[in-house]
């Protein structure tokens, strides 16, 4: 069956594209499969806010035509989860880098999986502060070269999807940029999913990332996209050793659990009014 | 004005009273001495009239969490005290920044750092004013009694709403937990003002268009406009903007916000000051010393006068000198090691000996320090 085309000018503001994204940048491509996620769900764009953070990925909202807040470095999802408790009938998106998610705003990351919010968290992976000047980031791969790790990246990286799950996030998948329709649908089931979802998706800065790290076009990123990432299904059959280095792409989590504001309609306001 | 029930409470108490009464309707918080009975009440009260209470993983996620609800279309609230303060700092700045209302509330405790948790001090009387990065626009307001703390933060939500703006409201260790008989009034008892919106949200595609108190109108989300917001310098349409003209305004903007409205925004006390050759300036619990040191004064012949800022910030500039100005002398009273004091001294051109009566001790001011300090 053919793909259904989509009207991406629906949901972009065009009189502030062009973006600030580098030429060969994987975040355009993830802003697209977001769009086409929203188009097929057919969502309500007076009733969808889109929140970010800080970085490059963050100033996807400017472009987007939702209810956009573009707020500080790490902290999104704490606006987010204000934003879904005063106005439980709005969907909320929120777009963040791996620095932005992980690092400043790692304590927001994991309670955010553990209450179960509705909130979908779209995590642009390209292993490196872009906006800054391309410093290691917690999904840096050990030996990988960055503007502060001159001599080799030392530290362990974070597996966002097992650190998700891990915290409680009732849907987490894990997509790449070359293979994008997969994350469309990842994001399609993550907005569906009435809890916490988390899809973290493969993206690619080959300004910074790699051109110190031997795939300085973007062609490079996305044929090393390729070839690090193993299906679900396949890596089920593979052994540690023949996953080191691999990327496993696919559906971790997909669970149903009350959610938090019906939660709390329920529980709280039903016992204090009564109810219950 | 009708008294919808009296109750015996403490002033962190009657905080969630006030804030229930001035339609607050979302509050996150994050445990803190001696700031804690006022995310307690809050938990309890919020639900009973459909609101939302909720304990976010940290300080910077609960107002982070209030700014998110109040952009949502709640009147929103976060409470803390001075290690939680320096924290919220940043997110601070982004209401600033975005124009969203809040209050941000801080019982005052010893510090720096960790300090003295549980006992009372008037130490972030400056970082109040100052504590974001970058020149920013803020109101602060600082009660004395328990009943006023009641009344007072309902000012402060209408203040928030009306300018678009956070205020932080400021009490300590000391009228935070002292208990008095509070009247508590129904929201219909109260004179309430909600922020300003455009006539007909849908479409709206300017929220920094503003009116004539220079208060942009903002509509919520999900009321059909589809709009920015960010912390970065924007323009009217609240897209980032690079062109200086347009940044420039964007901060003369926010300045004069305040500046040109703040015959709305100030509330002062006056006591014994006509003739008063001395006078005290003092503000928040340690007013409630200066009270007495000039009653048991003045019953004594002795001249002298309280000059009390209830919104400290902007600094009450005008009134301060008009009443100040004949004054040989002028005392400062503060539980720090004088801060509001060198505003008084900025405003008087230091035309007469102004001095300080400050202790960090941990202990309150007496009316007898301040009665020495009058006499000396």
């Amino acid at each position: 069956m053919a793909r259904k085309e989509t009207d991406y000018s629906k949901y972009l503001r065009l009189e502030y594209i062009p973006h600030i994204w580098c030429p060969g940048c994987g975040h355009g491509s993830i802003m697209k499969s977001i769009i086409r996620a929203v188009d097929a769900l057919g969502l309500d764009k007076d009733k969808t806010a889109l929140v970010s953070g800080i970085g490059c990925s963050s100033r996807i909202v400017g472009y987007m035509d939702f209810n956009t807040l573009h707020t500080t470095h790490g902290r999104a999802l704490a606006f987010a989860t204000g934003i879904k408790m005063a106005r439980p009938e709005l969907n909320v998106i929120v777009a963040s880098g791996d620095g932005d998610a992980t690092a400043i705003g790692g304590n927001h990351f994991i309670h955010a999986c553990r209450r179960n919010i509705d909130i979908t968290l779209v995590v642009f992976n390209n292993f490196i502060y872009g906006m800054t000047g391309g410093q290691y980031s917690p999904t840096t791969p050990i030996g990988s070269y960055a503007s502060t790790s001159p001599y080799g990246n030392i530290d362990p990286s974070f597996n966002i999807c097992r650190l998700a799950e891990a915290a409680g996030a009732t849907y987490v998948a894990r997509a790449n940029v070359y293979s994008i329709a997969q994350a469309d649908n990842f994001i399609k089931k993550g907005i569906q999913n009435k809890g916490f979802s988390v899809i973290e998706v493969i993206t690619h800065c080959p300004t910074y990332y790699g051109r110190k790290n031997k795939l300085k076009t973007p062609a490079d990123n996305l044929r090393w996209q390729k070839d690090v990432s193993v299906s679900i299904q396949k890596a089920k059959k593979m052994s540690e050793d023949e996953l080191k280095g691999k990327i496993i792409t696919g559906e971790f989590v997909n669970k149903t659990e009350k959610e938090y504001t019906q939660k709390y309609e329920e529980f709280v306001i039903g016992k204090a009014q009564g109810k219950i | 004005m009708k008294v919808k029930e009296s109750k015996f409470i403490s002033g962190n108490e009657a905080i969630a009273y006030g804030a229930i009464a001035a339609g607050c309707r979302f509050f996150a918080g994050y445990p803190i001495s001696p700031s804690s009975e006022i995310a307690e009440n809050m938990s309890f009260l919020l639900p009973k009239y459909g609101g939302k209470f909720i304990q976010m993983e940290d300080e910077i996620a609960s107002i982070g969490a209030a700014i998110g609800a109040s952009i949502a279309g709640r009147k929103s609230m976060t409470a803390t005290s001075g290690p939680g303060f320096s924290l919220k700092q940043e997110n601070l700045g982004l209401a600033c920044m975005a124009e969203i209302p809040l209050v941000v509330v801080n019982v005052m405790r010893g510090g720096p750092s960790t300090g003295a948790p549980t006992s009372p001090a008037q130490a972030d009387i400056l970082q109040s004013r100052w504590g974001t990065h970058g020149d920013h626009p803020i109101i602060v307001i600082a009660p004395t009694m328990v009943q006023e703390i009641f009344f007072e933060i309902v000012r402060a939500f209408n203040l928030a709403e009306r300018f678009r703006n956070p205020v932080v409201f400021l009490i300590d260790e000391i009228n935070g937990h002292m208990r008095a008989k509070v009247d508590i009034y129904d929201e219909s008892e109260l004179e309430l003002w909600n922020r300003p919106k455009p006539e007909n949200p849908k479409g709206w595609k300017t929220p920094y268009k503003r009116n004539e108190e220079l208060v942009p109108l903002m509509p919520d989300f999900g009321e059909g406009a589809r709009f920015n917001i960010t912390g970065l310098d924007h323009s009217e349409t609240g897209f980032p903007t690079g062109d200086p003209k347009v940044r420039q305004q964007l901060h003369y903007f926010l300045r004069d916000k305040i500046e040109k409205n703040k015959d709305k925004i100030l509330k002062n006390e006056y006591m014994e000051v006509e003739d008063a050759e001395i006078i005290v300036v003092a503000y928040g619990s340690t007013a409630r010393s200066a009270m007495r040191a000039v009653e048991v004064l003045g019953e004594k012949g002795v001249k002298v006068g309280l000059f009390r800022p209830i919104t400290i910030f902007p600094v009450p500039e005008e009134d301060m000198y008009r009443v100040c100005k004949n004054a040989k002398k002028i005392v400062v009273p503060e539980m720090n090691l004088g801060q509001y004091i060198l505003e008084v001294e900025r405003v008087m051109k230091k035309q007469m000996p102004i001095v300080g009566v400050n202790r960090t001790d941990g202990e309150p001011i007496t009316p007898e320090q301040i009665m020495e300090a009058i006499k000396d």
